[in-house]
């Protein structure tokens, strides 16, 4: 028997789609039922309750939760949440209802031993209820109380060997997409770097030392499954530098319709007979693509590695073997000054586990250096560079500069030049000056 | 309820104590043929909506059964992946970047055997518990923020908007009969957890009114200069009131300024700006991640406000839906929404979908705002 009456969020369970509303109801009768006979640590109806709060929030257009506060475990600085809600004597199963984030397995691959433990400690220290996963890659366990914290941390790191994720103006958790363990677009093992940096940076990942947020995001490839060039102050993007490699039996396969384009992407609908010349060739951003005489002929040295032809054609084309990752800087959803992709910053970069990828933790670290010392409070490190410039960012990285970082040359003839960059410096004599030219 | 203690001593809290250990390492919870494959793949298909065949260098073959799921999931739900994932797959399971669960099974004959299994779960209420789809040409699921099921910002809900969305699309979930896929975002204020400043089509919550001021307690809730630093148009300064006899020190707004992004309220709670009038929800369009053919792109702005319409929404899932289906008519192969509107041009993307353009839509705000007005005269009646 429901708690409270939902009219609106019953709605919410018809129609195909799974529905969250089903699901918490689900999740208050096995609590109710309590077939197990745990000792629930937290109350026992807070699905119930947050059902009734949310009622609430439809009813009247407004959200019942209120500001954090400062909760969390000893020694970190982020990992948790605080929420309240702001009608406790209604709902006093969510009166204290705080978020844990959790460090996901990279790629977040599982096993069910694995998600079988993670939910017994969720299931008896907290509501129940999670995110699988949170829009920046954590494992997010919705609603416990303080007290519970510890404990969660505690049974996390003890009988799971797993770390709470990050939050506030930290290094938050890092995020990768499946890469090599089942793509075989990957230029780079995204998860093994992922899971490097993410040990590597603990320490930023736990206690805030950073102007604002900062987030690592790893895309094998320039398709970009995990978005980094739009969402992450760094983003790390698999790509290559040699020749496509070209299979013309498999081409001919293609043209002659033995095997779907795309994958078989489009299969839903009847598209025609699959046209090289018009799906493919004409479609190449750098028109370097030709297909002349049974042949198909990549003009590499005009290639941008956009991934169109490969994705059209995975049999027949397969990318490079001199791969390493593009490296950008400053993305940013529009929060507060609009928002911003990630720049280019440095064209090719090798991704060498033998040195424990150190160019990459050198270049990190000098970006981190120049944006602790210019970066003002919440400002992502998009809008330092904005302010500073790019150059300024080029400098403090210690990339060299490079054409392929601008999409065109400046508008504007304003350039700062340093006294150094000009000839005899910006000393002047004025008596010098006033012997060729009179008041 | 009594407490059971893990073996924390709050009296001793650094004894035994670990941190700083991170995740465990994904090479623990990789399939036996995804870690003797790592690194190895040749290729992929996509054998039918929902599942995907990747076979790799050595002639391993695994199928991957893709199926969407609501993202907020109980315990209850997690165990039941755990039996399908016991029973059919190995005990591996893996859960996307869109909030997709993915089996991997060996056969064609077991994935397709999986795939009816899945989409025959359904909730007591009749909605899917594990549909089938989200692959190719088509729509995948939508990721999203907390709304109000969990946040302390939010102008609208999160959980239920997607619901209602993807119950309006979701023929385009379990097929791929699209120009290319569509990748739906949702984000429940401007703050953006969800990041859908680059999304096909996004659903973005929004406030419009400025924030209340709650003088009486602002002093002792937040640091005036926090708050007034907050603002990014300079909307907010320090200021004094008297209530009742009493001077409080507080803030003064300037309304005119506002632009509703409530980074005030975020720096202080003192100056909420919720309101179930105010609030509602901004339609963004024509974003993507993608390097293919173009480069990516924003979301723009094509329907500023609508209002909020808790449990379903009919507006908005009416404006998305009109704009699925147009794009699907009209696109070519391959090309994204975004790359379709610019094609035929945004004058045209609002005639034949039928949205009105508005003065809400022409950017005001700082230099970006130049480089999205027309400086020419190529335009189209």
């Amino acid at each position: 028997m429901a708690k409270h009456k939902t009219p609106l969020l019953d709605q919410l369970e018809s129609g195909p789609w799974p529905s969250f509303v089903s699901d918490i109801k689900q999740e208050a009768d096995a609590r109710a039922k309590n077939e197990k006979g745990l000792d629930y640590q937290i109350p026992v109806d807070c699905p119930d309750d947050l059902l009734g709060v949310l009622e609430m929030s439809y009813t009247d257009g407004e959200t019942h939760w209120k500001h954090g506060g400062i909760v969390g475990v000893f020694g970190y600085g982020g990992g948790v949440i605080g929420r309240y809600c702001d009608q406790p004597q209604m709902f006093p199963g969510v009166a204290h209802f705080h978020t844990v984030r959790v460090a996901q397995p990279n790629g977040k691959w599982y096993n069910t031993e694995l998600l079988r433990n993670l939910i017994k400690i969720w299931e008896l220290r907290g509501s129940g209820l999670t995110n699988m996963h949170g829009a920046t890659g954590d494992i997010v366990f919705l609603g416990t109380t303080t007290p519970q914290l510890e404990e969660i941390f505690w049974e996390l790191t003890h009988d799971l060997e797993i770390d709470l994720g990050g939050s506030g103006s930290n290094l938050r958790t890092p995020a990768t997409c499946l890469g090599m363990s089942r793509c075989e677009y990957a230029c780079y093992d995204t998860q093994e770097l992922c899971y490097n940096l993410t040990q590597e940076y603990q320490d930023e990942l736990h206690r805030p030392a950073f102007p604002y947020k900062f987030k690592f995001k790893f895309d094998g490839c320039p398709n970009g499954c995990v978005a980094a060039i739009a969402r992450s102050d760094l983003s790390f993007i698999g790509t290559w530098k040699d020749p496509i490699k070209v299979d013309q039996e498999a081409v001919a396969a293609y043209v002659g319709g033995e095997i779907a384009p795309n994958a078989g992407a489009h299969a839903g609908r009847d598209w025609g007979a699959f046209d090289i010349q018009k799906e493919v060739v004409d479609l190449c951003p750098s028109n370097c693509i030709s297909y002349e005489d049974g042949k198909l002929a990549i003009d590499h040295k005009e290639c941008v590695r956009c991934m169109h032809c490969i994705n059209t054609m995975p049999r027949a084309l397969k990318v490079g073997d001199e791969r390493g990752c593009s490296v950008l800087c400053g993305a940013k959803a529009p929060i507060l000054d609009g928002p911003q992709m990630g720049s280019l910053l440095v064209p090719f970069m090798e991704v060498n586990k033998d040195d424990d990828y150190q160019a990459i933790k050198d270049l990190i670290e000098n970006i981190w250096d120049w944006w602790m010392e210019e970066g003002k409070n919440r400002e992502r490190i998009g809008e330092t560079m904005k302010r500073l410039g790019m150059a300024a960012l080029i400098d403090a990285a210690g990339v060299p500069v490079d054409a392929r970082q601008v999409q065109e040359p400046r508008h504007n003839p304003y350039i700062f030049w340093k006294a150094e960059d000009v000839e005899g410096g910006w000393d002047r004599d004025i008596n010098e000056f006033r012997k060729r030219h009179q008041r | 309820m009594a407490f059971i203690s893990s073996g924390y001593n709050p009296d001793k809290p650094m004894e035994g104590r670990i941190s700083d250990i991170g995740p465990r390492h994904f090479g623990e919870y990789l399939p036996p043929v995804i870690k003797k494959n790592f690194g190895k793949w040749d290729y992929h298909e996509i054998i039918e909506p929902g599942i995907l065949l990747h076979v790799a260098e050595s002639g391993d073959k695994t199928y991957t059964v893709r199926a969407g799921t609501a993202r907020l999931m109980s315990v209850t739900h997690i165990r039941e992946i755990c039996e399908i994932a016991d029973k059919f797959s190995g005990g591996y399971v893996r859960f996307t970047t869109r909030n997709n669960l993915e089996f991997q099974v060996e056969t064609e004959e077991a994935a397709k055997e999986l795939k009816t299994y899945l989409n025959g779960q359904t909730f007591p209420g009749g909605s899917h518990k594990f549909p089938v789809g989200g692959t190719g040409a088509g729509v995948t699921n939508i990721v999203h923020t907390q709304g109000w099921v969990h946040c302390h910002t939010p102008a609208t809900d999160a959980s239920g908007t997607v619901k209602a969305t993807m119950d309006v699309v979701f023929d385009d979930f379990q097929n791929m009969k699209l120009p290319a896929p569509v990748r739906i975002s949702m984000a429940c204020c401007l703050n953006m957890c969800g990041a859908v400043h680059c999304s096909d089509i996004a659903i973005l919550g929004i406030h419009r009114k400025p924030p209340i001021i709650d003088h009486q307690y602002l002093d002792n809730l937040c640091e005036i200069p926090l708050a007034v630093a907050a603002c990014p148009t300079g909307a907010v300064r320090p200021s004094k009131v008297e209530i009742d006899g009493e001077t409080y020190k507080t803030v003064a707004i300037k309304q005119e300024r506002c632009m509703f992004c409530g980074n005030c309220y975020t720096m202080c709670p003192s100056l909420p700006l919720s309101d179930g009038e105010g609030d509602g929800i901004a339609i963004m369009v024509g974003g993507k991640i993608s390097n293919r053919i173009t480069k990516p792109a924003f979301s723009k702005v094509v329907v500023p406000y609508v209002p909020n319409e808790p449990p379903r929404w009919p507006t908005m899932t009416k404006v998305i839906k009109k704009i699925l289906d147009t794009y699907a008519e009209d696109a070519n192969k391959y090309e994204r929404l975004g790359d379709w509107a610019n094609r035929i041009g945004w004058e045209r993307f609002f005639e034949k979908c039928e949205l009105p353009f508005t003065e809400h839509l022409i950017d005001d705000f700082r230099d970006p705002a130049y480089y999205t007005w027309r400086q020419t005269t190529q335009f189209k009646w």
